[in-house]
């Protein structure tokens, strides 16, 4: 595949048209199989397509190993959808990031996310040496770099340039929280495109958040998608409040999936679980109205992980269809 | 300074249990002060084995030994004769100590007591912490006099990762988030404008990644000529 014309755009993928064209951005989340079946990428493939503008691909989520994300791009690719490949700093050095990078370019890959990486700590491999030779806020310098065709090292990328649309995460959600929109800042000076939240159970913090963002003016320089996402049960609203590092869950979210299967009986174990998705699909749906109503969110990046099914009536409920095409 | 920890006895046990004759070997320097290869210590070890070696029925000469630092010729040296008689020398000094012994006397077999676990200090009694990882390019000057190079678990130059809360690292609520520390102390400063500077990819040829390091002092080594 040789470079295509990008027509006026920086890296010409869908994501890129749709942040440029003021559309409200949808982009989703697919985790890669922990094994080599395509079957199984496709399959949710099916669940993704025409219902979000680009999908996220996680690289060894939570530490867990799983099928590359750059593999499982392409095969996104293959299967018409554009893909949003996730590239932490855990696992990898320079020389291993830019050569899947130079590689990853080579298949049609336009979009990538740097991130840290969940510490190793969480995953099923605990033992294992950890590299963060890099921070992400370098990646996004490394990969700007090889975007404007040199390496990290200074050489120059044969071929020339291969500019991607460079992503990065912020989380408002984390401490200390006055740094937050500063660090937000500092990823817009290393050359970031959009920004993809932490998923949002704290609608305040996130509001404050996006003052401090606005009173900046970064939210003209990126553009930052609000981290949503369907809650499956009121047991994982908990485990989010209580377990997972670097989350806020509210009360609120917690007490409405309670409600939500008030009455039913603990043995109903398919009524509950009906009553449960119905509930976190609506509350998912009233996060985007309230997303939408906060300046400077450009769109919305849907993690509905291992329940893929759910997109589609989360996007048609909250009137997000039917996705913006270029030609 | 360095930071040691002992080794479980049944390990100790098991990398002793060939030998008739043990010196144990402890350090009057680090491993002292962090309560782990000193005068006191190697008296206890040295009795535990040889307690244990009576109930396994097979007992065993241990005896005990400490010097002032373990890392420098000068204070090993004088051990030459007295290592003679052992088959086995356990060194309950730091790895450095451990190589420095199997250097100077490579006849003899040397094992370790101990596990060097890292470059800190005692921050209350009895709690030993972490603070250098001696990358050999310090940064100290630019964070507020905190290492995120050995205090953060992803080794951050920008900033705090997402799983910092509460103050604490998302790898175990006992440690403290070192960007959290960074950022109170440049705050208490009125220096948090320098935190937006981005720190660049760090070169990390100074540290272990450059191969193993050496250094060379011309100036000492002239005086010495000298002398």
């Amino acid at each position: 595949m040789t470079q295509s014309s990008t027509n006026g755009y920086y890296a010409g993928s869908n994501l890129e048209k749709v942040l440029r064209s003021g559309e409200f951005v949808v982009t989703g989340e697919l985790g890669p199989p922990q094994g080599w079946k395509r079957e199984d990428i496709e399959r949710k493939v099916k669940l993704l397509k025409g219902l979000v503008d680009a999908v996220n691909l996680t690289d060894n989520q939570t530490a867990i190993v799983r099928m590359s994300s750059i593999a499982a791009g392409r095969i996104l690719i293959e299967n018409g959808l554009e893909p949003i490949i996730q590239m932490t700093c855990r696992d990898r050095n320079r020389l291993s990031m830019q050569s899947d990078l130079l590689g990853a370019y080579a298949l049609g890959i336009r979009n990538i996310l740097a991130l840290s990486g969940d510490h190793q700590h969480f995953g099923n491999h605990p033992s294992a040496k950890n590299v963060h030779d890099i921070d992400s806020l370098q990646l996004i310098q490394v990969i700007r770099g090889l975007g404007s065709g040199t390496f990290q090292s200074g050489d120059k990328v044969n071929g020339g340039p291969m500019p991607m649309l460079v992503g990065a995460a912020a989380n408002p959600f984390g401490d200390p929280f006055e740094f937050r929109p500063l660090r937000l800042a500092k990823k817009v000076k290393a050359g970031a495109h959009f920004i993809q939240t932490q998923l949002i159970y704290d609608m305040d913090r996130f509001r404050k958040f996006m003052e401090k963002a606005v009173e900046m003016g970064l939210h003209e320089k990126i553009g930052i998608l609000a981290g949503v996402g369907p809650l499956k049960s009121s047991g994982a609203a908990k485990y989010m409040r209580d377990k997972v590092p670097g989350m806020i869950v509210d009360d609120y979210y917690v007490s409405e999936m309670e409600k939500a299967v008030a009455g039913l009986p603990k043995e109903d174990k398919a009524g509950r679980r009906d009553a449960w998705q119905k509930r976190g699909i609506d509350l998912c749906v009233e996060q985007i109205r309230q997303v939408r109503e906060i300046k400077g969110v450009a769109g919305i990046h849907l993690m509905a992980i291992e329940w893929e099914e759910a997109v589609k009536p989360i996007v048609e409920k909250a009137g997000l269809l039917p996705r913006p095409t270029f030609t | 300074m360095i930071v040691g920890a002992q080794k479980p006895l049944d390990e100790i046990k098991k990398l002793v249990a060939d030998a008739k004759k043990v010196l144990v070997v402890g350090c009057g320097t680090c491993v002292t002060v962090s309560f782990a290869g000193g005068t006191k210590e190697v008296g206890i070890l040295a009795s535990s084995l040889r307690m244990a070696s009576k109930i396994d029925g097979n007992p065993k000469q241990i005896d005990e030994a400490t010097v002032q630092r373990q890392c420098e010729w000068e204070y090993i040296d004088p051990l030459a004769a007295r290592l003679e008689e052992y088959d086995l020398i356990l060194s309950l000094g730091c790895g450095i100590g451990v190589q420095a012994l199997a250097e100077r006397f490579p006849k003899k077999t040397i094992i370790p007591g101990l596990n060097t676990t890292f470059l800190g200090m005692p921050t209350e009694h009895g709690v030993f912490e972490e603070r250098c990882q001696a990358c050999g390019d310090c940064i100290l000057g630019i964070t507020g006099g905190i290492c995120p190079i050995a205090r953060c678990s992803k080794q951050l130059l920008n900033g705090p990762c997402g799983g910092s809360q509460r103050g604490k690292c998302e790898v175990s609520s006992d440690t403290p988030c070192a960007w959290q520390l960074i950022y109170d102390r440049m705050a208490t400063r009125g220096e948090l404008d320098r935190l937006l500077e981005i720190q660049p990819v760090k070169n990390w040829s100074t540290s272990r990644d450059g191969g193993p390091r050496r250094i060379i002092r011309e100036d000492l080594r002239a005086l010495e000529d000298k002398d």
